[in-house]
């Protein structure tokens, strides 16, 4: 490695590098709802959008509310002799809970609640006093890596796959009747994707110094 | 960002002696260990990723065996108990006419995952030079399969759903089987070796050939 090249003329604060592929470029601003990418990856840089941080609020304030909703409303329900069955998001999160497959139970909990609400908690925590025109709260770089490390692992989306097969592979058996919390989770997942497309990594990261700096 | 027409020379961090922030793009001079912008730990590249995403990999081959053999589900009907792995609950489907289904079913839990090892494989050998392939090939794949990991889970979800709902007593009920867990476990395990996989690593080989020629 020849740190004498040119390194030296290059100022390290005035260039950015794409956290995909590593290519070079000079940090300029980029204009308000325009999308800056990577010309090698294509991987987006930049793109900021007007109010995106109130958006990005407000939607995962949704997103915690309808959570509530999926959680504690009746999600399916079934019909098969005169017996009705009824399975809340809570019933499927136990489904694993007895014998050999109890650590299950966690994971599911994890992947369709826990993590989903975790990254909620954390954009509105780091963005929230930011959109207020505030400094952002302590430890917010920690919480914003963590909501950005957790993304793979929130599969509300999935899950929704996963009921559209459940729901066919039982139809032949008794009638299903879909709750009020299954439509609350499939808001719930709508929101997410529009929260998620919102967010500019590079944009809120930058957004984050120059609020922390002033 | 920069023009498209001067896209053939591209510089990257490395190159030009510096350190690149995965998390948020900002460059460091050689030597810095966290980010100053967001605490991400520094390197210039992970010297490390490909034993990690080799580790994982193989933990996730070793509970997917398992997965197959075991079954994945079983079903009371009338207080006769069937039991059906993977492969037979896609079998079962079919018979039932919802060939949709089973294709959603036999895509995500065994051609997903298959060609999951297979590529993540591939990726890794191919940025080692052990197998030949262009950078912009090695990226498309390396896209898709941080793309599509996750959608394994749906049979796991399946299998929850099923037995939280069908639980009629003598008349039908639906249990989880063991494979269900290992299942599980070889996506987790496959998603943390796409993951380690330090993605600056797909562009550098070509680099090098370049430069060497």
């Amino acid at each position: 490695m020849s740190v004498e090249s040119p390194a030296d003329a290059l100022d390290p604060s005035k260039l950015i590098a794409c956290p995909a592929c590593d290519a070079l470029y000079t940090d300029r601003d980029v204009a308000t709802g325009e999308t800056a990418r990577c010309v090698r990856c294509h991987a987006v840089l930049e793109a900021p959008r007007r109010t995106a941080m109130t958006r990005i609020i407000m939607l995962a304030l949704a997103a915690l509310i309808l959570m509530v909703a999926a959680i504690f409303f009746p999600f399916l329900e079934l019909e098969a002799a005169g017996r009705i069955q009824r399975a809340s998001l809570l019933d499927t999160v136990q489904a694993f809970s007895s014998g050999l497959t109890a650590p299950l139970t966690f994971a599911m909990a994890a992947l369709i609640v826990i993590l989903p609400v975790i990254r909620f908690l954390a954009l509105i925590y780091v963005l929230g006093p930011m959109a207020f025109g505030h400094k952002p709260a302590r430890h917010a770089e920690f919480f914003f890596r963590l909501a950005d490390h957790l993304r793979p692992w929130a599969m509300a989306e999935v899950f929704i796959v996963g009921v559209a097969v459940a729901l066919v592979k039982v139809a032949g058996l008794a009638h299903i009747f879909i709750g009020p919390a299954f439509w609350a989770f499939v808001a719930l997942v709508i929101v997410t994707v529009l929260k998620d497309n919102f967010m500019s990594r590079l944009t809120l990261w930058k957004t984050l110094e120059r609020r922390r700096a002033s | 960002m920069e023009d498209a027409g001067t896209a053939p020379r591209i510089l990257t961090a490395k190159q030009a002696g510096l350190v690149g922030c995965t998390e948020c793009g900002r460059v460091h001079a050689p030597g810095v260990a966290r980010c100053t912008r967001c605490g991400t730990r520094l390197a210039s590249r992970d010297t490390a990723s490909l034993q990690r995403v080799w580790a994982w990999l193989f933990a996730g081959l070793v509970v997917y065996v398992p997965a197959n053999l075991y079954p994945m589900l079983r079903t009371t009907l009338l207080g006769k108990t069937t039991e059906s792995t993977i492969f037979g609950g896609v079998v079962d489907l079919m018979h039932h006419g919802s060939y949709g289904v089973a294709a959603i079913v036999f895509v995500a839990s065994i051609v997903i995952p298959v060609s999951k090892f297979i590529a993540i494989g591939y990726l890794a050998l191919s940025v080692q030079r052990r197998v030949q392939m262009s950078a912009h090939k090695r990226h498309l794949l390396y896209e898709a399969v941080e793309f599509i990991g996750r959608w394994s889970m749906i049979d796991v979800f399946v299998v929850a759903i099923l037995s939280s709902l069908v639980q009629l007593d003598f008349a039908a009920s639906i249990n989880p089987g063991i494979a269900a867990v290992s299942f599980a476990l070889s996506v987790a395990f496959t998603m943390i070796s796409a993951l380690s996989f330090d993605s600056r690593l797909i562009w550098d080989v070509d680099v090098g050939v370049n430069e060497n020629e």
